[in-house]
């Protein structure tokens, strides 16, 4: 499902936060890429989800060499997938509820059933009590959760979640984690940047460590 | 299919609700356009009527056709028929020599003059109206009968009209110059009230576009913004000109019923407006598009 060969990522500046990666994950897998602060966990997820293109290697999700994708495609390949940011990316000028909806709207849903998914994924969050609050009025526990719920809206074939559980309390980081392994169990390919080794414990994931930008060979691939 | 509407309505009411949150900026562009695009369209109206005007004032233009003296009655009337048939002759008078020499002896000072002459120095004419007293149909049938057999000269009279047609030719010329530059200007303020806008909005921008959202997608509220601008901005410069020529027309009365006439200055027509309302929505959805264009060559993955 996403495999990269040989990648390389220096950002303007000459920083290179990435060298030589080489990794696979195999559709349906959950995995998770742990690491230090700074190890390049976050790179790895922006390349997959082209936010940020390799400067050498191969990117490759779904099929596609997301590395040298075009612009115009680039858009329907994110729409397969569910993004869970570090820092949130919510929009604060509307409700969560609104917030929920954008992927939907994006893609064209109709309104009715747009407004029935994106209450089913508050609910999952347990934030449905909060449709109406603007984010700012949220808990950082809680603007996590209404970020996973955006990413899991739509059904993406494949989630990639970059910290989700950095602000969370270990009751609802074990139930945010139970949701991901409910959207692993029914076919989705989920990716996992994380430091939370308890969370690791809880699912058994598949972990892929990376240090100072290297990626450790020997788990690299599925056994 | 219904996607595709769905994304437009939707689009159709962020540009609406954008309008009315903020009323004043919205009155502020909306004024800016209007004035940039009310100058232009002034200064057409002032010329249509000033080219009226000078039509209905002027007396038509005339040709006079002055044969050769050794014409005959019988080449004078082939020649009668010719004008006669064609086309572009819409009435036209026989003038024989006799009458000619008549209307001189007639005209005062002239007699003693006429009477010491042994023979008629004047030539049979004919003076002619054209169906279209434009100066070009005017110079045309002007050189075509100069050509004719026996036509020695071809006249044409009220010079002066052609004269401030060549004025007018060099109003129309301005107008075109003032129309580009303002049309440039309506573009830049939509480029630049867009650009703000996507700068207030740039976070939207960034997380829609992160989430899958196409350009289109992106740049489809920003268009409308910028073709409603222009439009509302179209419909702000009708205002004004009509307000204008009202206003106009309305001094115009008082005078008019001194001279014991009735002036009165054309509006804009509907057919005008229209095209005036539909340029300007053009050039504010382009000015859109551009915009938006600049700001997403910014915002790509590296
Ligand atoms: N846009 C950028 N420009 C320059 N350097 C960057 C950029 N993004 C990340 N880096 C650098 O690349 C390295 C890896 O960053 P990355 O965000 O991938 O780390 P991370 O493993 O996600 O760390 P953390 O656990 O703290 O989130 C860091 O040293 C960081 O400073
Ligand atoms: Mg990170």
């Amino acid at each position: 499902m996403i495999a990269l060969s040989n990648v390389t990522k220096r950002y303007p500046g000459g920083h290179e936060a990435l060298r030589n990666a080489t990794l696979t994950v195999e559709r349906g897998e959950m995995v998770f890429l742990m690491g230090h602060s700074g190890a390049g966990k976050s790179t790895l997820l922006k390349l997959m989800a082209a936010i940020e293109r390799p400067t050498s290697g191969k990117v490759v999700v779904n099929g596609e060499n997301v590395g040298s994708l075009r612009a115009r495609a680039i858009p329907y390949l994110r729409r397969n997938l569910g993004l869970v940011f570090q820092d949130h990316k919510l929009l604060f000028d509307r409700s969560a509820f609104d917030n929920v909806m954008l992927p939907l709207n994006i893609q064209g849903y109709d309104r009715r059933d747009a407004a029935r998914r994106a209450r089913a994924a508050l609910d999952k969050v347990g934030l449905l009590g909060h449709e109406k609050a603007l984010p700012i009025t949220l808990s950082g526990g809680e603007q996590q959760r209404l970020c996973i719920a955006r990413a899991v809206v739509h059904r993406p074939a494949v989630l990639l979640a970059d910290e989700p559980t950095g602000n969370l309390d270990t009751a609802y980081a074990a139930e945010i984690g139970e949701l991901f392994r409910s959207f692993n169990q029914v076919g989705a390919t989920v990716v996992i940047a994380t430091h939370d080794l308890q969370l690791a414990e809880r699912l058994m994931p598949r972990l892929i460590t990376i240090a100072s930008g290297r990626v450790d060979t020997r788990t690299a691939e599925a056994a | 299919m219904k996607a595709w509407l769905l994304h437009h309505a939707r689009a159709g009411s962020t540009t609406l609700r954008k309008l009315v949150r903020a009323p004043l900026s919205t009155l502020f562009n909306v004024v800016v356009v209007g004035i940039a695009l009310a100058l232009p369209a002034g200064l057409y109206v002032g010329l249509a009527n000033v080219q009226k005007a000078v039509r209905t004032l002027s007396p038509e233009p005339q040709l006079t056709v002055f044969l050769t003296l050794d014409a005959g009655k019988a080449d004078a009337s082939l020649i009668d028929t010719r004008l006669k048939e064609h086309p572009l002759v819409s009435r036209m008078r026989y003038v024989p020599r006799e009458r000619a020499l008549e209307d001189m002896k007639r005209a005062s000072g002239m007699a003693g003059i006429v009477e010491a002459l042994d023979r008629n120095p004047l030539p049979d004419a004919f003076v002619v109206d054209a169906s279209d007293p434009a100066p070009d149909v005017m110079e045309r049938l002007r050189t075509e009968v100069a050509t004719w057999p026996k036509v020695a000269h071809v006249q044409l009279d009220a010079e002066w009209a052609q004269r401030l047609d060549a004025v007018l030719k060099v109003g129309r010329i301005a107008l075109l110059l003032l129309a580009t530059v303002l049309a440039f200007s309506l573009v830049a303020i939509t480029f630049n009230t867009i650009r703000l806008q996507m700068l207030t909005q740039r976070e939207e921008i960034e997380v829609t576009t992160l989430i899958g959202a196409t350009d289109g997608f992106i740049r489809r509220p920003f268009l409308y913004y910028g073709a409603v601008l222009g439009l509302l901005g179209g419909l702000a410069a009708c205002g004004l000109v009509w307000s204008a020529t009202t206003v106009v027309n309305a001094a115009l009365i008082d005078l008019s019923y001194l001279y014991g006439a009735r002036w009165e200055v054309a509006q804009l027509s509907w057919r005008d407006s229209a095209s005036l309302l539909g340029f300007a929505a053009g050039l504010g959805w382009l000015g859109a598009w551009m915009s938006v264009a600049r700001h997403l060559a910014h915002v790509r993955p590296r």
